[in-house]
C-alpha cells in the first residue's frame, strides 16, 4: 500500500539554497583570489587556503562539542575564512590567521548561536580583533610584483619592509600616490583582497547580477566616500583635485571589498531596501571621518561593524507596511 | 499604481489545448456533505432509496449553508464518514445504475427579481469554483450597492487550465452569466481580468463583449498571486481591500470565470452544481487532460483513467502546487471546490538551515509582511508582536516559503501564527 505524503502548501520550492547562495559568494571571490596569487605568489594562496580550512574545522569542532547538527555544509563557514583572509596582509604569520578564524567562528557566529544568529559581521571581527592584536604584523605590507606598474614616477620600496599602503601614503604627499590603474589593477601595496579593484568589482556585479546582493548598499556606501571626499577636497583645492580625490578614495583601501562583500552581509545588515540605503550611507559616512580625521587610514571595518550593531534599529525604523493594514485602534 | 509582488512560476500549462472530456460515469459516487466554508448538510435522503440526477440529497437550515445534490441516479449504498482536506463530514455513497435518469425536479427556474435569484443561486448548491467553495448565494447577496463586479479568470496557479478551458469552450455561457448577475444584482459595471499568457481566451471574451459597454476584458501579468482576491480587485479597480474589510465594503463583488458560466447554465437548464471542470496533470500523469467530472468521482478512478501509476505516487495534490491541499489516500474524491488533481513522484525537498535574514521572503510577499520576523515571533509565541507585524493579513500564498533558501516553513508557521493572536 503506497502511503502519500502529506504536507503542508506550497508543494513546489524555488531552486535557491543557502549552499548555492554561500557558493556563489565564493565563486565571486574567485578572481580576487586569483588576483592576490598573480600579486603576491604563492604565500598568498596558503594563506587563503590557511584560512578556509581552519574556519571549517572550527566550526565543525564546535559543533560537535555543542552538539548540535553540522553545518560545514552550508558553505557559511567557508565564506567568512575566505573574506577574512581576504582582509589580512599577504605577510601575516599564519598562526595568527588562525586566532582570527578563531574568533570569527567560535567566538562571534557559533557562540550566538550558528549561521544567521551573530550580532556583526564574523570576518569584519575577526580582521579588528588581530589588527588591535598584533598591529605591528597586521601593518607590515609586502609589495607584489609588477609593483606600479603604471607609475613610473614611482620608485619601488623594497621588499618586506612597512611600506605604506595607498592610502597612507596619500597624505599630505600628493605626489607620492599610486596611479589609478595601480589601484584599479592592484599593483600596489595593501591587503591580500584589497587591492584589485578590478577582480573585487568583478565578483560584485556578479553577485548583484545573481541576485545574491541588492545594489543599494555598495552603491550607498562607496557613493557616501566619493561624495564626502569631493566635497571635502574640493573646498580649498577646486572641482578637479576634488574629483581625483573621491576617485582615489574610491578604489582604495578595503572600501570595494567592503561595500561588496561584507557590508552585504544577509545576517548582520538590513533587510529591506531603506534600511540598505541607511546603512551604506552610514558605512560611507563613518568611514570618511576616520579616514580623513583618525589616526587609521583605513575605516571600512570599522565602520562595518559599527552600522551591524546599529542594525537592529535600522530595521526597526525601516518595516515595510502590510497591504491594507490599517492603524491599530487604541483601547483606552 | 503598485506594481504586483509575486512570483514568476513556471507555468507548466501543459493542458490548455486539451479540450475537456466528460469522464465516463463511475461505479460509485461518495459525495461529502461538507465540501464549502460553513456548516455540514445533514443527508436527507435514506439507504436503499433510489435517487436521480439532480436531485437534493442533503440540505440544512444553518445560514451558512448550500444543499447537496447528487450528479448520478442510482441507489443510495451507504451514509459514512469522509475525511477531506477541511475535516471530517458526513458522505453519502451512492451504487450508479445503468441507465442515468434526470431528476423531474430539474427544471429551469423562475427567476423575477433579485430574492428569486439568490434563492436560485443557494438552491443550485453552488459554491464558487475557483478553489476556496464560499457559498455564492451568501457572496452575491450584499447589503451596500456594488458597481463592479470582477470576474476572476486569472488562474495563476501552475498546471492548472479549467478556466482557461471554460472560456475557451462556452465563452457565451461566461458572458451570459455575468450578465446575469448584473441585472439582478442591479451592478453595472464588470471586468474580467485574465492572465497574459492566456491570450486566445482574451480576445475572444473581448471579441464576445465589444458590443457591451458594461462588461470590459483585461490582461493582466502573469505573476502569481495574480488570482489572490486583494491583489485583483487592486490590479482592476484600484482599490483596496483594507483590513478587516470584505470587497462588498469597497464597492465589489468578485467571482470566478467557472462560477459566472455555471450561473448562466443553471439558470437555462435547472441542473444544480454536480459535475465540474478538473485539470489532471503532475509528472506521474501520462495523459495529462481536463475532464467533467461528477461530484463525488473516487479519484483513484480519475487517476487509473488518465494513465497514473498509483503505487509511484508520493504527493497527491487536489488543486494547485501552491495552495492546493495535499490527500492522504487516492480514495478521497472530488468535491465542488477541486480544480485540479495532480500527481507527482518527485517532491520538492529543501535542507532547512537557520534562517539566514536574506529577505528574499519580504521581497516575495505580495502583502508586505515579513515572514521571516512572523516565524520569530511565533517561535518566541509574541502575540503582540504578531499583531503588529499583520500576520492576520497573510493569505497563505505561499510566496515566502518558496523562494526561502533555507527551506523554512514560513507559510506554514504564519498559519499556525494566525491562532495565537
Amino acid at each position: 500500500m503506497n502511503l502519500l505524503k502529506v504536507t503542508p502548501s506550497p508543494h513546489i520550492r524555488g531552486e535557491m539554497t543557502t549552499q548555492r547562495v554561500m557558493l556563489c559568494v565564493l565563486i565571486s571571490l574567485l578572481p580576487t583570489v586569483i588576483a592576490s596569487g598573480i600579486l603576491f605568489g604563492l604565500p598568498a594562496l596558503i594563506l587563503i587556503s590557511t584560512c578556509v580550512v581552519s574556519s571549517i574545522f572550527f566550526e565543525f569542532v564546535t559543533r560537535i562539542i555543542m552538539k548540535r547538527e553540522q553545518t560545514i555544509g552550508d558553505l557559511s563557514a567557508a565564506v567568512t575564512g575566505l573574506i577574512l583572509a581576504l582582509n589580512l596582509p599577504p605577510s601575516l604569520p599564519w598562526w595568527m590567521a588562525v586566532i582570527g578564524c578563531f574568533v570569527a567562528i567560535v567566538i562571534v557566529k557559533q557562540l550566538f548561536g550558528g549561521l544567521g544568529q551573530n550580532f556583526a559581521n564574523p570576518a569584519v571581527v575577526g580582521r579588528i580583533v588581530l589588527m588591535l592584536s598584533f598591529g605591528s604584523a597586521m601593518t607590515t605590507w609586502t609589495d607584489p610584483k609588477y609593483l606600479n606598474t603604471f607609475n613610473p614616477l614611482f620608485d619601488g620600496y623594497d621588499d618586506v619592509i612597512a611600506s605604506a599602503t595607498p592610502l597612507v601614503r596619500e597624505f599630505p604627499d600628493l605626489q607620492v600616490q599610486a596611479s589609478y590603474l595601480d589601484l584599479l589593477f592592484g599593483t600596489t601595496t595593501g591587503c591580500l583582497g584589497e587591492t584589485c579593484a578590478m577582480a573585487l568589482l568583478i565578483g560584485g556585479i556578479y553577485l548583484i547580477i545573481r541576485k545574491i546582493i541588492s545594489p543599494v548598499t555598495p552603491i550607498a556606501f562607496i557613493g557616501t566616500v566619493g561624495i564626502l571626499s569631493f566635497i571635502y577636497c574640493t573646498t580649498g583645492t577646486g572641482i578637479m583635485f576634488g574629483l581625483e580625490h573621491a576617485l582615489y578614495q574610491m578604489l582604495s583601501g578595503g572600501l570595494i571589498l567592503g561595500a561588496f562583500f561584507m557590508a552585504t552581509d544577509y545576517v548582520t545588515t538590513p533587510i529591506t531596501n531603506k534600511g540598505k540605503l541607511i546603512f551604506g550611507v552610514g558605512c560611507g559616512l563613518i568611514t570618511f571621518i576616520i579616514r580623513t580625521f583618525g589616526s587609521y587610514p583605513e575605516g571600512v571595518s570599522f565602520a562595518i561593524l559599527l552600522m551591524n550593531i546599529v542594525t537592529p534599529y535600522i530595521d526597526r525604523f525601516t518595516m515595510p507596511k502590510p497591504v491594507g493594514a490599517v492603524k491599530e485602534e487604541k483601547t483606552e | 499604481m503598485r506594481k504586483i509582488k509575486g512570483l514568476h512560476l513556471k507555468h507548466n500549462k501543459n493542458t490548455a489545448n486539451c479540450p475537456t472530456e466528460k469522464f465516463p460515469v463511475p461505479k460509485e459516487v461518495l459525495i461529502p456533505m461538507n465540501m464549502n466554508m460553513g456548516a455540514h448538510s445533514e443527508p436527507i435522503v435514506k439507504v436503499g432509496e433510489h435517487v436521480n440526477i439532480g436531485d437534493k440529497i442533503g440540505d440544512s437550515n444553518a445560514f451558512l449553508s448550500v444543499p447537496v445534490h447528487t450528479g448520478v441516479s442510482g441507489t443510495v449504498k451507504e451514509i459514512t464518514e469522509i475525511r477531506l482536506s477541511n475535516g471530517v463530514c458526513k458522505a453519502i455513497r451512492i451504487e450508479t445504475d445503468d441507465i442515468q435518469t434526470t431528476s423531474e425536479n430539474v427544471k429551469p427556474p423562475v427567476i423575477n427579481n433579485r430574492d428569486d435569484f439568490v434563492k436560485a443561486l443557494r438552491e443550485s448548491g453552488l459554491t464558487g469554483l475557483g478553489g476556496a467553495g464560499f457559498p455564492t448565494h451568501i457572496k452575491h447577496n450584499p447589503s451596500v450597492p456594488i458597481d463592479t463586479l470582477v470576474v476572476n479568470a486569472a488562474e495563476c496557479e501552475p498546471y492548472i487550465t479549467s478556466d482557461h478551458r471554460q472560456m475557451l469552450e462556452a465563452p457565451d455561457d461566461v458572458v451570459g452569466g455575468i450578465k446575469l448577475v448584473m441585472k439582478h444584482l442591479n451592478i453595472p459595471k464588470a471586468v474580467i481580468g485574465i492572465e497574459a499568457n492566456k491570450s486566445d481566451a482574451i480576445k475572444l471574451l473581448q471579441e464576445k463583449t465589444k458590443d457591451d459597454s458594461g462588461i470590459s476584458v483585461k490582461k493582466l501579468p502573469s505573476v502569481y498571486p495574480q488570482g489572490a482576491e486583494k491583489i485583483l480587485v487592486f490590479n482592476l479597480t484600484g482599490r483596496l481591500i483594507k483590513e478587516k474589510q470584505l470587497p462588498s465594503d469597497q464597492g465589489v463583488i468578485v467571482m470566478n470565470v467557472s462560477t459566472a458560466a455555471y450561473i448562466h447554465t443553471y439558470a437555462k437548464t435547472g441542473m444544480p452544481l454536480t459535475e465540474r471542470r478538473i485539470t489532471v496533470d503532475g509528472d506521474l500523469i501520462k495523459k495529462p487532460c481536463n475532464l467533467f467530472v461528477k461530484i463525488g468521482t473516487p479519484v483513484s478512478e480519475i487517476l487509473e483513467y488518465a494513465g497514473c501509476d498509483t503505487e509511484k505516487i508520493k504527493k497527491l495534490i487536489m488543486g494547485g502546487p501552491m495552495m492546493g491541499m495535499c490527500a492522504y489516500d487516492v480514495n478521497t474524491v472530488i468535491s465542488k471546490s477541486n480544480n485540479a488533481v495532480l500527481a507527482f513522484e518527485k517532491t520538492a525537498e529543501k535542507t532547512m538551515t537557520n534562517c539566514i535574514r536574506c529577505g528574499r521572503c519580504i521581497k516575495a510577499c505580495p502583502l508586505n509582511l515579513m515572514p521571516t520576523e512572523l516565524e520569530k515571533a511565533y517561535n518566541r509565541k509574541d502575540g503582540a508582536a504578531l499583531k503588529k507585524l499583520r500576520v492576520g493579513l497573510c493569505m497563505n500564498c505561499g510566496c515566502c516559503t518558496y523562494v526561502c533558501p533555507a527551506g523554512r516553513q514560513l507559510a506554514q508557521i504564519n498559519q499556525l501564527a494566525k491562532a495565537i493572536i
